[in-house]
């Protein structure tokens, strides 16, 4: 399993334990899978700033993992830390659902 | 004899691919549209995942399409562990690259929709997996999972729509199954993307006994049977009974076959059944019928032909040893496997899978007749047009095979005797009745031939006894009082026997007085005889003796007028 492509944006301040870890599986360069990376970095930077670490991977360079990593949809994004693992499909447009599938509105103090 | 074969796929226009599955690429007329995906619907439990299964396993190994099997429902080992009991080994078929299953796991619960989204990674994963075998067949179990898991029904109708061009587009043969819905074919009303051809599989409990039947309801561009064709799923997978129309357009024999018993024979013109015509033997319960079918059977068998027998009451074990006992060796042409049994009790399944059952015993054994024992509990077993309609079927069917068949059919007494419950009577050709006959409290058999197409027989009762040689038939004795048969036949028999006797005594007595009187005549007519010689013996003898002294006076007189020198001496003569 190698991803693809990492992202790594990250600050110092926290230790890594309360490290946000996901992983957004994408097929090539679709308007979907633009949308959702570009959602995913925004909801993390306003939430998770300096905490977070994104893998992106693309399946159509390898699609061995869409089987292997049982992905159907695209985009999904997939919150590998902290446990437990969260599913969320779709380019995370719908920003309130999305937060309340990664449990991120309450984890950290807002300041939308 | 026509070999059955169950039918074969005819080529015409469409391009199909073969399904594997016994007896269904006759109804399709073929087989499956090549490069075009079918829809499979149907409840839960109808069978759809086997004939999924078995179209890719059969095309990996009899027509060298490998295959994909995309498994929603399913885990892998699952999958593998359902269809080894059917001797289909999965794991080998991929070591073998003739086979790849991909299983798609949606757990509905896990997933959260946030906005837009498409199923690239599905595509993907089919592509994958069609490309690592090079399949040509694909099947997809089922998609009802992934809509129950999805709840945006904008994108995914525009994805299925995209899946069925796409799958077109590969030019694999494909089989997606779906749930069966309310009020329409499919829950998610998947039948408006599949338009080329959708097949329906029933599994009905009708009376606690199950049925699954199958239905194409739709094929475009390509003829197909419309009926519902029961199916049965057993240790070879799924078979399909064709219920062809057979019509009456079988060809017919002229030869003969014994039905073992030689009086029956000679009743029935005396040369027995016809090749391939239907007999029924009917009568009230204990009267023979299950023995008159070991004699046909062993008549057959001793022939060297093979014969099917299939019992609805009775275990093989049990008509081996009560045929034995009245010296019908039935074992020895079950050794040779001449004779197959097989045993089921008619509400073991409804009546569609005895049919399939009884479709592929003849396929695999080839006999040249089949015994079935008794019909009638098929009335227990279906609704009586039901199993009527069951009974044509297999009969045309066996017609048209030049199969002979032996029914056996068990008559209620309180009906009349010539009253089958089956209503079959019209379509045998040979029916046999026997009847018990009551009388001087005895019960005994009288056979009859009600009727035997196609032949001059016997309108006569015989008498049916069985011994410890089998069946044999006797004359029956027609008295004031109706046939004689039994104690009042030995009887009978007796009086007849006295009567002769007496005869017979007095025949000698006359005889003995005409030998006497004769005799009594001959010794008169010998005394008489006598008498007459003795008379006339002594009277030729008085009469020598009086000629004597009449010769001797004359010459006394001679002498003596010679002596006394008279005139006149009288002449020597006289």
């Amino acid at each position: 399993m190698t991803p693809t492509a990492t992202e790594t944006q990250g600050g110092s301040t926290n230790d890594s334990t309360d490290k946000w870890n996901l992983r957004l599986y994408i097929a090539g360069d679709s308007p979907n899978s633009r949308a959702a990376l570009a959602n995913l970095e925004q909801l993390c930077e306003q939430y998770l700033p300096g905490r977070y670490e994104i893998e992106v991977v693309d399946l159509i360079k390898d699609p061995v993992l869409a089987r292997d990593h049982q992905i159907v949809a695209i985009p999904t994004l997939v919150r590998k830390l902290p446990e437990p693992m969260r599913r969320i499909i779709g380019d995370l447009s719908n920003a309130d659902k999305a937060l309340v599938a990664l449990d991120l509105s309450c984890s950290t103090p807002g300041k939308p | 004899m026509a070999k059955w074969t169950g039918g074969g796929p005819s080529e015409r226009g469409l391009d199909k691919v073969p399904t594997g599955i016994d007896g269904l690429d006759e109804v399709l007329d073929g087989g499956l549209p090549s490069g075009r995906p079918t829809l499979v619907c149907g409840g839960a439990g109808c069978g759809k995942t086997l004939f999924g299964m078995q179209f890719l396993v059969r095309g990996a190994l009899l027509h060298g399409e490998p295959g994909v099997f995309i498994a929603f429902e399913e885990r892998p080992e699952d999958l593998a562990a359902n269809v080894a009991s059917l001797g289909i080994e999965l794991d080998d078929l991929q070591a073998r690259g003739l086979l790849a299953i991909d299983h798609i796991r949606v757990e509905p619960h896990e997933i959260v929709e946030s906005g837009e989204y498409d199923l690239q990674g599905l595509f993907l994963r089919l592509g994958l997996a069609i490309d690592t075998v090079g399949a040509k067949r694909v099947v997809i179990d089922t998609l009802e999972v992934l809509l129950g898991g999805l709840s945006n029904y904008g994108i995914l109708r525009a994805e299925l729509r995209r899946l069925f061009a796409w799958l077109k587009e590969r030019g694999v043969s494909a089989i997606i199954t779906a749930e069966r819905g309310e009020g329409r074919l499919t829950r998610h009303g998947l039948e408006e993307y599949v338009s080329d051809c959708v097949i329906v599989l029933d599994h009905r409990v009708l009376e606690q006994i199950s049925t699954r039947r199958l239905r194409v309801v739709k094929y475009r561009g390509s003829t197909h049977g419309t009926n519902e064709y029961p199916f049965l799923i057993d240790r070879d997978g799924i078979t399909v009974l064709p219920i062809t129309g057979a019509g009456l357009a079988h060809e017919v024999s002229d030869e003969r076959v014994s039905s073992g018993v030689a009086r029956l024979d000679a009743m029935l013109g005396g040369q027995g059944y016809y090749r391939g015509s239907t007999v029924l033997v009917s009568g009230t319960a204990g009267v023979g019928k299950s023995t008159l079918a070991a004699h046909f059977v062993d008549a057959t068998c001793s022939q060297g032909e093979r014969v099917l027998y299939m019992s609805f009451e009775e275990a093989p074990a049990q008509i081996l040893r009560n045929m034995h006992t009245i010296g019908i060796e039935l074992a020895a042409h079950q050794a040779a496997g001449l004779l197959r049994f097989a045993a089921a009790r008619p509400t073991a399944w409804g009546l569609e899978t005895h049919l399939v059952v009884i479709h592929r015993l003849v396929r695999e054994h080839q006999p040249s007749a089949v015994v079935l024992d008794p019909i009638s509990t098929f009335v227990d077993a279906g609704a009586s047009a039901d199993a009527h309609d069951m009974l044509v079927r297999l009969i045309d069917a066996l017609k048209g095979s030049g199969i002979t068949a032996l029914l056996t059919s068990l008559t209620s007494p309180k009906l009349a005797p010539e009253a089958t419950e089956v209503q079959v009577s019209s379509m045998v050709d040979t029916w046999l009745l026997v009847k018990s006959i009551e009388v001087d409290g005895e019960r005994n058999r009288g056979l009859y031939v009600l009727k035997s197409r196609g032949m001059a027989h016997s309108n006569q009762v015989r008498e049916f006894v069985i011994g410890a040689g089998g069946v044999s038939l006797l004359d029956v004795y027609v008295g004031p009082e109706g046939v004689v048969t039994g104690s009042a036949r030995l009887a009978q028999e007796a009086r007849e026997r006295d009567e002769a006797h007496r005869e017979a005594l007095e025949r000698e007595h006359v005889q003995r007085l005409l030998e006497r009187r004769k005799a009594l005549h001959r010794e008169q007519l010998a005394r008489l005889e006598a008498e007459l010689t003795a008379e006339t013996v002594e009277l030729e003898r008085k009469l020598m003796e009086s000629r004597q002294r009449a010769e001797a006076a004359r010459a006394d007189r001679r002498r003596m007028a010679l002596a006394r020198k008279a005139d006149r001496v009288p002449s020597e003569e006289s």
